[in-house]
């Protein structure tokens, strides 16, 4: 019962508490907070879907930092790119065999690589077994795919275990 | 000026300068494919760099942490990679050509229909999407 | 002095602005302009943004955090609509 009128508490909880962070602390906003955000997670709780947990909070918390200190490397490496002329670009398209899992772990990992160092991931094939990404600068292909591989798609496994 | 004025308007030059660069490398990279990493890397930390300038500068007045400029950075952060790929996709399906001398841009037919990288193209059953 | 950082600023991405509406004007293809219209969108945050700071009230930030909601939505409704030829399925 209780599980049919708050089907997402976690998501309501946060939900309020961004709602009073925007407004002011008041009873009034409190209460607006939690009928709107109670009233959303009834109306997106059919929506969702199972995806896999975050297994390992303070991995995923490290995951975090380092892709936030690579999206700052990446942006004066693009940067460079784009300041220098033209005729010294190579970009080119790299197919990258996928081991992990799971659409939402997908997702997180397509989002990293657009958001790293002259990445843009493109789209995955079919089956989920590939996922291809445009390199704005390639040196060799392997060298893409093996840091992509060591540094994002190895600790994602870990944080989600799969 | 106080310690925080000072990093908030190293953050707001620094902000401005990347958002500069972005539109510069909009302008200038040769195709559609490359011109897609000026704004979903640059132009993204450039308005982060001005949002948490502005946070800075809250603090500094005393009116608190303020939470929308962090709302606001995280949703460009999260939408920038979903915009990015659904242009790249976008640009794919309407066979934009890749620039000369980019490695690999025979798969580009294969993203296109979403299909393994090796598998060979006659076995495939399934009609092209239109 | 942030007076006149603020205006230096607000001139860099004014200038961005101008070079991305060139890239809209000019863009060869339509996924270009879609590309360079999603920028200008970001921009125009980071211009709205430096007004609140210049003008030192928070009632700007709701304005920019709805046009990165409505940047955000266009431009993913108008690569659903090259890809599919329809936005709602």
């Amino acid at each position: 019962m209780i599980k049919r009128l708050f089907p997402m508490p976690l998501h309501a909880v946060m939900l309020t508490l961004v709602w009073l962070f925007l407004n002011d602390f008041s009873t009034g906003h409190l209460v607006l907070g939690l009928m709107l955000s109670i009233g959303i997670c009834l109306l997106v709780a059919p929506m969702s879907d199972d995806h896999p947990k975050v297994q390992k909070p303070f991995k995923a918390l490290k995951y975090f930092l380092m892709v936030l200190w690579d999206i700052l490397l990446s942006n004066f490496e693009v940067a460079i790119r784009v300041l220098s002329p033209n005729s010294s670009l190579r970009p080119g398209l790299v197919a990258l065999p996928l081991d992990l899992e799971g659409e939402f772990p997908l997702a997180v990992l397509a989002s990293t690589i657009s958001l790293t160092p002259g990445t843009v991931s493109v789209d995955f094939s079919e089956d989920m077994k590939w996922l291809y990404v445009h390199v704005l600068h390639m040196k060799t292909e392997d060298d893409v795919i093996q840091s992509i591989k060591q540094r994002y798609e190895t600790p994602l496994k870990e944080i989600f275990s799969c | 000026m106080t310690v925080l004025e000072w990093v908030a308007s190293f953050l707001l030059v620094l902000g401005g300068l990347f958002v500069l660069i972005g539109a510069v490398g909009m302008v200038k990279l040769p195709d559609v494919y490359t011109r897609l990493h000026a704004p979903t890397k640059t132009t993204t930390l450039g308005i982060g760099c001005i949002l948490i300038a502005s946070m800075c500068l809250h603090v500094a007045e005393g009116r608190g942490l303020s939470i929308q400029e962090m709302v606001i950075s995280l949703f460009l952060f999260i939408t920038a990679p979903v915009s990015a790929y659904m242009i790249a996709k976008a640009s794919l399906h309407r066979r934009v050509s890749m620039l000369k001398g980019t490695a690999n841009s025979e798969l580009a037919e294969k993203v296109r229909d979403r299909k393994a990288p090796e598998q060979p193209t006659t076995d495939e059953q399934r009609p092209a999407e239109h | 002095m942030l007076a006149t950082v603020l205006l230096g600023v607000a001139v860099l991405v004014g200038l961005a602005l101008v070079l991305n509406a060139w890239r809209l004007i000019i863009g060869p293809t339509v996924t270009d302009r879609i590309l360079a219209l999603d920028t200008m969108y970001i921009n125009c945050i980071a211009l709205i943004v430096l007004l609140g700071i210049y003008f030192q009230t928070a009632l700007y930030y709701e304005a920019a955090l709805l046009i990165a909601m409505l940047g955000f939505v266009s431009t993913s409704a108008l690569s659903k609509y090259l890809l599919r030829g329809d936005i709602i399925e």
